[in-house]
């Protein structure tokens, strides 16, 4: 492509941040498109095979108290292929959960991104105690080789009426460090996808932390006015990230 | 039902496996993968899974017509395969086994011609089940032979040709975003089977404007091309009533009636979505509007696969893409995720079955060549299904900028991928867009389209009025 002044892309390459306009040696990606394109999916990778610093994340969270559980997939080979275990709590620390009587409950899950937990997920439960005034929340519980519907089981053993289950999006190559959050109102093992409201795409370059604790306290107030989360309540809220792609109808549920 | 066994080992060593019905023999005879083991339905060992295939070899083909896999009563996909067979055509094969199935579709007596007429005689279980015994060079092969040729303003599927589709999503479904994306896939001669934008918001204003953005690129370049948005088949006909510039309907579907109701589909749906297609009469050399996707997995994933193995359900929704004669069908083969296939080897062997069944039961088969990052998968092991597809004939590839969907956020071919392809294989695109790209000058003397110089007038002329 020629220089800057007089590349005819310009005016589109604000407008996207797909890979447009890479160039070619013959037909093939250039060496510098074809490495950039690598670390990229190295990061993806790492991302989805590194592991949360569970001691770090209970610092960042303190003085708020947490309870560290793990789900029944002992490991990351198995979480990725049996998502039916990644959904249950390992028995043990089911029994050592701690009963209670709570208005909400959070649950850091590890899911598909150990970095998006690790950067975003504590200052995102502080911005929401700022603007929940008024709620009993309990100990925040850090869930290991953990899947959206183990804090269904989770909130209904510590007697919670609400669960925000923050969760490590599927990596992209432009995003690795995406959290989503999944609130679920009267919680309890067997609840469908249909019965949640989702807010996705939280990261530096996505949705703000800001943004992100609002539309999650507007939700969970109006769950607790309405005694639902899912369909119904998602047709009264402001819009949410248009980027959802854990609700993608292309194929099965990825 | 008695059941199936298969008597392995000679004296102390002699072990008898058996299988309680044929949806069990079905399921231990599919190659490994980890959406069967999800379903608890896969064969424990490598042994149980060849014994499967040895009874599966012996089995009647016929039995599939007498056996239904999912109830006849209960599901309409079943009533639909049942209901259209085509006994006639079946005749040649009527009195084969599985195992002299394959040995047929591998001969040279199995021509094309000879699998075209046998096409609406055959079941999607038959095929699938014939593609067990089958390894990946025999999918390729038997694939190889058949052609499947649809029509709209481009002609798909002709031997020797390779078309794609051009992705050009974006997060937001922002229109100068898909524009840019849109207008660098030309570029590199992409989009004769049809541009078609996943969109990030399926409602039916954002619909048509897309729509109209994609129509205002075609009739401006005076493109020989069709382009979809890939919303729910509810939305594109409000869209249609509202007067919307729609080409094509696109809708996911899957193997069962359950499964397809959690897609929010049923046959009556997508017959009457083909009919306010076709009534716009849009297309210039055919009028197949019908666009459909699968993908291995889904029915599980819906809890709604009967026990049925995921090879074999995503293959009877062949049997219905076919009923609505489609201009594209494709499998997002490595989309799902590992949950149900969990590594290179998984996928490419999907792949292959997927292009196989389909192309066997007469469905223009197309395929997404892609992995999500949890998968055990990378660039490498596409260029190796993409190789193989290409070699088997796939009617399209999907291709978006650098290979890298930012919508969402899986991979799958580049620009790059598919025009190397072209050349390498000598597998030109449509032919009607094929003398477009004729007509604009950009084929070199060897009828490749070589790479675009610094500064190039051409480039700065076609972005410059996409822009105006």
């Amino acid at each position: 492509m020629s220089g800057e002044r007089n590349d005819p892309w310009a005016r589109f390459r604000g407008a996207t941040r797909a890979r447009i306009a890479l160039g070619r040696s013959g037909d093939a990606l250039p060496t510098t498109a074809l490495l950039e394109f690598q670390l990229a999916h190295a990061r993806a990778r790492d991302a989805v095979h590194g592991a949360v610093d569970f001691g770090r994340l209970a610092a960042d969270l303190a003085p708020l108290e947490t309870v560290r559980v793990r789900s029944a997939a002992a490991d990351r080979a198995t979480y990725l292929r049996r998502p039916d275990l990644g959904r249950r709590l390992d028995p043990a620390s089911a029994a050592s959960l701690p009963a209670g009587d709570w208005d909400l409950l959070f649950v850091i899950a590890d899911g598909l991104s150990a970095a998006a937990v690790q950067a975003n997920a504590a200052p995102l439960v502080q911005a929401c105690l700022t603007r929940l005034g008024g709620l009993r929340i309990g100990p925040v519980v850090l869930a290991e080789q953990a899947r959206v519907a183990l804090g269904d089981e989770a909130a209904s053993r510590m007697g919670a009426r609400l669960v925000a289950l923050l969760v490590g999006e599927r990596p992209g190559l432009s995003a690795a460090e995406s959290l989503g959050v999944y609130l679920t109102w009267d919680p309890k093992p067997g609840r469908a996808d249909s019965e949640r409201n989702c807010i996705s795409n939280i990261h530096s370059d996505g949705l703000s932390i800001a943004a992100a604790a609002d539309k999650l306290c507007w939700l969970a107030t109006e769950a607790a006015r309405l005694k639902l989360t899912g369909v119904a309540l998602k047709e009264d809220a402001p819009s949410l990230s248009g980027h959802d792609n854990h609700n993608n109808p292309r194929i099965g549920r990825p | 039902m008695a059941g199936y066994h298969r008597d392995l080992g000679d004296g102390s060593r002699r072990h008898r496996h058996r299988f309680d019905d044929l949806r069990a023999l079905m399921a231990c005879a599919s190659p490994r993968r980890s959406g069967d083991e999800l379903a608890g339905i896969a064969a424990d060992s490598d042994e149980r899974r060849v014994a499967a295939r040895m009874a599966l070899a012996d089995l009647p083909l016929k039995t599939f017509l007498n056996e239904a896999l999912v109830p006849y009563e209960t599901d309409e996909v079943t009533r639909l395969i049942i209901d259209r067979h085509d006994a006639e055509a079946f005749r040649p094969v009527a009195h084969m086994t599985v195992g002299q199935f394959r040995d047929w579709l591998l001969s040279y007596e199995a021509d094309g011609a000879a699998l075209a007429a046998l096409a609406p005689g055959l079941t999607p279980e038959m095929a699938a089940a014939v593609s067990k015994l089958m390894r990946n060079h025999d999918l390729v092969c038997a694939a190889a032979k058949c052609s499947v040729v649809t029509r709209f303003r481009t002609t798909i599927g002709l031997p020797g040709r390779l078309s794609s589709r051009l992705q050009p999503n974006h997060p937001t479904d922002d229109p100068t975003g898909i524009a840019a994306s849109t207008l660098d896939g030309l570029l590199y001669g992409i989009g004769d089977a049809v541009v078609g934008i996943n969109p990030a918001t399926d409602n039916v204003p954002a619909c048509i404007a897309l729509l109209e953005m994609l129509d205002a690129v075609r009739t401006r370049f005076d493109l020989p091309i069709q382009s979809c948005v890939l919303a729910h088949v509810t939305t594109t006909i409000q869209a249609i009533e509202r007067g919307a510039p729609v080409d094509l309907v696109f809708q996911s579907i899957a193997g069962t009636e359950k499964a397809n109701a959690g897609f929010g589909v049923s046959l009556s749906l997508l017959a009457e979505a083909q009919e306010a297609a076709k009534a716009l009469k849009r297309g210039t050399v055919g009028d197949n509007v019908m666009y459909f996707e699968t993908g291995q997995g889904s029915a599980l994933s819906a809890d709604a696969h009967f026990g049925v193995d995921q090879q074999t359900v995503e293959a009877r929704a062949y049997a219905v893409a076919r009923a609505f004669d489609p201009l594209l069908v494709n499998t997002v083969v490595g989309f799902i995720g590992p949950e149900y296939l969990y590594d290179a080897k998984q996928i490419t062997r999907a792949g292959l079955e997927d292009h196989f069944c389909a192309k066997l039961l007469g469905v223009p088969m197309g395929c997404d060549v892609c992995y999500t990052n949890h998968a055990e998968a990378d660039q490498d092991d596409m260029d190796v299904l993409m190789t193989m597809l290409a070699t088997a004939g796939v009617n399209f590839l999907i291709a978006v900028p650098g290979a890298d969907d930012v919508m969402l956020n899986y991979q799958s071919l580049s620009y790059h991928d598919v025009l190397g392809l072209r050349h390498l294989l000598k597998r030109p695109p449509a032919p009607e867009f094929e003398a477009w790209l004729d007509k604009a000058g950009w084929l070199d003397g060897q009828r490749r389209l070589p790479p675009w110089p610094g500064g190039s007038d051409v480039v700065a002329a076609l972005l410059a009025s996409a822009a105006a």
